[in-house]
């Protein structure tokens, strides 16, 4: 029975993504929309009951689907392993998925591609899933892949965009770095342990040597970087919003960019074997923090502020596992999965209000026209913001304590100076959607509208998440989540509790008043002094610019890969055509005036001839006659060149051995 | 097993029986002929798939007959694991190229489909064959047939490419014959394949008789720096001769070295097997690169050809059961996956004409049903995880990483530069606005050409979701050819060669092909 539950988890929607992709154009939208939504929700109660039976025996179990590849003694088979860890994601997946494809029903209504959308949404919840069920680390590749796969299949959903098409191969190809580094963690973890699968690999673990692990941790540390957005592979992401907004908040916000996260924790036994890689995790993923809230402060498009805001984020989680609070990056990836969903669909509703307005200069005053979009996105920016009681406080403020308490205090205060800024930006854009005057365009104005009740019911369920949410990690370290997580995910050397409660409460006095003061600029910027903000960005026009471009990496990007590649490439297709291909012909001179030679004879000998001959002249005898006649020149010279090899080989033969050493056994 | 019955005669010479029906009937009648020996061909090929027994690593459905008294020439057939696959994928890729040139062939279309068949006849004798002298034959034949397929259905600068083709490969054959001669009298004065894989012959002849080898073989892969008259060809090639060419002619190269470089001539393959990796290497990452650089559709295909086939010989010469497994696997994956993007380019081209990306951009718009197949096929030739190519790739990779772990980092960037150049390439084809006139009307794919993409679609997700049907049926013979290199014992991994030699006892003992007299008594 369980493992019957198991299986279906990911086969509801995979039997969607058939009968949609293969029938979809017969019937309506609607049913379309049925069999999406409704097998992302079966797949949601099979996990909650998957989740009952974890809660009541937490031991890691295994479900075989099939025997995938074989050959040599690598094999590989198509199974999941459920264990806490396994179900905190199911759950993540299934009912934030559920959520959006709800809402989704709503916001593409109408839309030309409404079924191909939902197709690829739940393929993606198949390979969602199958990379948080996987055993082993090629059926983690493989969702790794799917996921990647209909990233680039969403965000090119506008096909007709040519912004569009480009992100889409863009964030494509930029995963593709990240995987190639995963490949290699994988090999090197075959070649060593000689099979795939976690349950013995990560047993196993502790017998890899230093330099072992550091290598396996860190070539995971790349495809993690790829897929989770963090520096130097994140300039993807803000291009992926060219996708619809469900998009983003399913895959660019809520699972699949976590899949990192995921991994990392997932692998955590390699990683504490490895404090050269645990460091470079914790680095990356500090920096991230600040960096991409830097720029967050000065975008103007609603989906690219929530895009930087969710770099940033992960750059949260990735910081926690570099301290070794794996338990708290899943943490704050739950709650996150909560806001940030609720952020950007909050996002969708205005832009669906505004008839696709994304940009925030052209908002303002929205707060009594959509009320229960307005009261759901301020609930979701208190959240992010880390205001106590909402849940981003909670997660956030513990993998702050964790690296306070673990001394890391550099890494303290890069993610420190980052709350104050996420807390800023995210007032800013709330403010600047929903406070002050309307700047919205007339024509726009008076069709701004609430959104239908498909789309707010789920907007509502996910603040009431993003407000209680927190409350699985309460009291701190020692919550639901922390109980439940603690087989798989306790990091082994977790010192961080001995910590006295006054050093921790200290630490999230302070957390909340960075955050209140991060409102307060933003109030008085944006509501009280609305010029005060333009002023400053002129007064500081250099650093504004360098923001607002953001520091100009995609351009250094294009300058130093992307332009040179296909430069080499144009370079070596000018060598292959003028150097190689002659240079190997050896005997191109005599091959150009053979080829002219040969076309003249075909031209006024063969044609010629046929045309006396006739109809009647078949093609055994016609192709004898043109071979003849056109090739004589270069049998010859390759009968000339074979004798002579043949001749070499004949004298080596008698002169270089006695006979006796060529006879056979 | 074979029950004596002639099953790979009848599936040789039946093309040729076709073609010769085809020469006497009307001219109108010429391709439904053509499709329906074809078809026949196929079907009579699914029995070799039913009746043969994977778990023997020797020649299965054996046929020998003296040919010529003397020199001791035998008519010889029999396939394994390694050729099995191949024979299939020939039976089912002919009838594929038969329908995609249904409409697209106008004029001489008797003599195309002659050819397409005679064709056919080669490239399975050659797999096929067990002596030397008969594979040479087939080996040589295919060159006419092809010969003629470039140079008369061919584009405007066809002669030229059609000359180059016949070149380069006749050159290789040269040395080939002389290798063929040498070994002859080397091994015993016998022309059995079998009986030349196991003789043993000095190090310093082997060396040479590998390199007159590599010259056949890896100008048919083609490999780097042999490569260059691949693009000429495909360019120039009517669509259904590009299939041919991509999905079939290019194997026999590789299909080459597993039958005869790496068996016959162990220590040489040995000596040679770095330069071989590095070749493959470059191959990947050169023919990616030049696919980045191209504006043809074909030229791109042909330069991703380059790529793949890179990863092919990578497999092969890392000499290990993953990585000759996942060679095998790649040559078939390589078959379907760029014979589809051809037969997908040939749609394309009887449509608008030209085979430039900028000619055929947004085809998503008008032509959704033939987007969504270019898609597939496209990332399947990138490599994902379900769709086959992914399997090769990996076992290959695998492969190459237990050989040398810095050759397989630089092979897996060749993963990044193929997500690329295909990427690039579908961003400008499928998405976008439709190209320089929007006002044409771009029918969408019909009935016969969703027929023959619909099978290729099936094998694409079939060997990626399930592939242990195709890779049962080769371990034993890799098994074998590996316990013939010696390599077995001195792999890396303790575990791998206990497991290995494990099955090789448990299982059968190697070289016992039914109906061949038992002259290979002694074990290697």
């Amino acid at each position: 029975m369980f493992e019957l539950l198991v299986l279906l988890i990911p086969l509801f929607p995979l039997l969607a993504v058939l009968v949609n992709g293969l029938f979809g154009h017969r019937y309506s939208h609607e049913v379309a929309a049925r069999l999406a939504y409704g097998s992302v929700f079966l797949s949601f109660l099979c996990a909650l009951a998957v989740a009952a039976d974890v809660v009541a025996d937490p031991q890691p179990r295994e479900v075989v689907a099939y025997s995938w590849i074989f050959g040599g003694d690598l094999s590989i088979d198509l199974a999941f392993l459920i264990d806490p860890l396994t179900t905190v994601m199911l759950l993540v997946v299934t009912g934030v998925g559920f959520l959006i494809h709800v809402y989704s029903v709503g916001y593409m209504h109408g839309e030309e591609g409404f079924t191909r959308f939902f197709t690829y949404m739940n393929l993606f919840m198949v390979s969602m899933l199958l990379l948080v069920m996987g055993n082993n680390y090629a059926v983690l590749f493989i969702g790794w892949e799917g996921v990647g796969l209909c990233s680039y299949l969403l965000i090119g959903y506008y096909y007709d965009k040519v912004s569009a098409a480009k992100a889409a191969t863009k964030a494509f190809v930029m995963n593709r770095i990240g995987d190639a580094g995963f490949l290699l963690a994988i090999f090197l973890i075959f070649s060593h342990f000689r099979t795939l699968d976690y349950t013995t690999v990560l047993a196993q673990a502790s017998e890899l040597s230093t330099g072992m692990a550091t290598a396996i941790a860190l070539c995971l540390l790349v495809g993690a970087v790829g897929k989770s957005a963090q520096l130097p592979l994140y300039t993807w992401l803000p291009d992926a919003m060219e996708g619809p907004t469900p998009v983003s908040a399913l895959i660019h916000a809520a699972t699949m960019v976590t899949a990192g996260v995921y991994m990392v924790v997932r692998n955590h036994a390699i990683y504490d074997l490895a404090p050269i890689a645990m460091t470079a995790v914790g680095i990356i993923g500090g920096t991230t923090a600040l960096f991409a809230a830097t720029i967050g402060l000065v975008q103007n498009d609603i989906k690219r502020v929530l895009a930087y805001s969710t770099v940033s984020q992960l750059g949260y989680m990735f910081l926690a596992c570099g301290v070794g609070a794996y338990i708290a990056a899943i943490f704050h990836l739950v709650t996150h999965a909560f806001f940030k969903a609720l952020l950007f669909l909050a996002a969708g509703s205005v832009i669906h209000a505004l008839g696709g307005e994304q940009d925030i200069r052209k908002m303002g005053g929205l707060r009594q026209k959509i009320p229960i979009t307005y009261a759901v996105f301020m609930i979701g920016t208190i959240a992010i913001a880390g205001i106590p009681p909402l849940a981003g406080f909670w997660s956030k403020d513990e993998i702050l304590a964790h690296a306070f308490v673990q001394h890391h205090y550099g890494l303290y205060l890069l993610g420190a100076i980052g709350a104050v800024l996420t807390s800023f930006y995210m007032f800013r854009l709330t403010f600047l959607t929903f406070y002050g005057p309307s700047r919205v365009d007339p024509h726009v104005a008076h069709h701004i509208h609430e959104s239908p009740k498909v789309m707010t019911v789920p907007l509502m369920i996910l603040a009431a998440l993003s407000i209680v949410g927190g409350f699985l990690g309460v009291p701190p370290e020692h919550g639901l989540l922390h109980s439940f997580l603690h087989p798989v995910a306790a990091s082994a050397g977790g010192a961080a509790h001995e910590s006295s409660t006054g050093l921790v409460v200290g630490l999230a006095t302070f957390a909340t008043l960075t955050a209140f003061a991060g409102l307060g600029l933003a109030y008085y910027l944006y509501v009280v002094r609305p010029h005060m903000a333009d002023e400053w960005a002129r007064r500081t026009s250099g650093l504004y610019t360098l923001l607002l471009n953001k520091y100009y990496v995609d351009e250094f990007y294009d300058r130093i890969a992307v332009e040179p590649c296909k430069r080499l490439g144009d370079m070596w297709d000018w060598a292959d055509r003028h150097i190689i291909d002659r240079v190997v012909q050896g005997i191109n001179h005599m091959t150009d005036k053979g080829a002219a030679a040969a076309t003249w004879i075909e031209k006024h000998i063969i044609y010629g001839g046929l045309n006396i001959i006739g109809y009647a002249n078949h093609l055994a005898a016609w192709s004898w006659r043109k071979l003849q006649s056109g090739m004589v020149h270069h049998y010859a010279t390759i009968i000339v060149i074979g004798l002579a090899v043949l001749v070499h080989l004949l004298l080596f033969w008698l002169t270089g051995a006695t006979p006796g050493s060529y006879a056979m056994r | 097993m074979t029950n004596g019955f002639p099953w790979l005669t009848l599936i040789i010479f039946l093309p040729l029986v076709g073609a010769g029906m085809i020469a006497v009937a009307k001219e109108s009648l010429a391709r439904q002929i053509a499709l329906a020996c074809s078809t026949l061909v196929l079907l009579l090929s699914l029995p070799l798939w039913a009746l043969f027994d994977p778990s023997s690593a020797g020649m299965q459905f054996v046929e020998r007959h003296r040919w010529i008294a003397s020199p001791p020439i035998y008519y010889a057939l029999g396939i394994d694991g390694i050729s099995l696959p191949l024979v299939l994928l020939t039976t089912f890729l002919t009838p594929l190229c038969v329908l995609v040139s249904w409409t697209a062939i106008e004029k001489r279309v008797k003599e195309f489909m002659i050819s397409l068949l005679v064709m056919e006849t080669a490239t399975i004798g050659v797999f096929c064959a067990l002596d030397f002298v008969l594979f040479y034959i087939f080996w040589e034949t295919m060159l006419i047939p092809m010969y003629l397929l470039i140079g008369v259905w061919g584009g405007p600068n066809r002669i030229y490419a059609a000359i180059k083709f016949f070149l380069y490969t006749l050159a290789g054959s040269i040395l080939l014959l002389v290798a063929l001669i040498v070994l002859y009298f080397q091994g015993g004065q016998t022309f059995d394949i079998l009986a030349l894989s196991q003789a043993s012959y000095a190090k310093d002849l082997q060396f040479w008789l590998f390199l007159a080898m590599f010259a056949a073989f890896a100008v048919k892969v083609p490999m780097f720096p042999f490569h260059t008259w691949l693009p000429d060809a495909h360019v120039e090639a009517p669509t259904a001769g590009s299939v041919i060419l991509a999905s079939v002619l290019l194997k026999m190269g590789t299909y080459g070295f597993l039958r005869f470089s790496l068996p016959m001539l162990p220590d040489a393959s040995a000596t040679f097997t770095p330069l071989m990796m590095v070749l493959s290497v470059i191959a990947i990452i050169y023919g990616a690169y030049m696919a980045l650089a191209q504006e043809d559709l074909k030229k791109l295909i042909a330069y991703s050809s380059v790529s793949h086939m890179g990863f092919v010989t990578l497999g092969i010469f890392a000499m290990n059961p993953q990585g000759i497994e996942g060679a095998i696997l790649q040559m078939i994956n390589h078959g379907i996956t760029t014979g589809a993007l051809f037969m997908c380019v040939g749609i394309i081209y009887e449509r608008t004409h030209s085979r430039q990306i900028v000619d055929n951009a947004g085809l998503a718009k008008p032509m959704p049903r033939y987007a969504t197949f270019f898609v597939i096929f496209a990332l399947s030739s990138v490599g994902l995880p379900g769709m086959n190519s992914f399997v090769g790739e990996f076992f290959v990779l695998v492969g190459a990483f237990v050989w040398d772990k810095f050759v397989a980092t630089l092979a897996a960037l060749g993963v990044i530069l193929a997500a690329a150049y295909i990427l690039y390439m579908v961003q400008r084809v499928v998405y976008g606005m439709p190209g320089v006139e929007p006002s044409r009307k771009l029918v969408d794919v019909n009935w016969r050409e969703f027929g023959m993409l619909v099978p290729l679609v099936g094998f694409v997700f079939w060997i990626g979701l399930y592939p242990k049907p195709v890779l049962d049926v080769m371990h034993a013979s890799v098994d074998q050819l590996l316990a013939r290199q010696g390599l077995v014992m001195t792999a890396e991994a303790p575990r791998a060669v206990q497991e290995n030699v494990i099955r090789l006892s448990s299982g059968t003992r190697p070289f016992e092909p039914a109906g061949l007299e038992s002259r290979l008594d002694q074990e290697p």
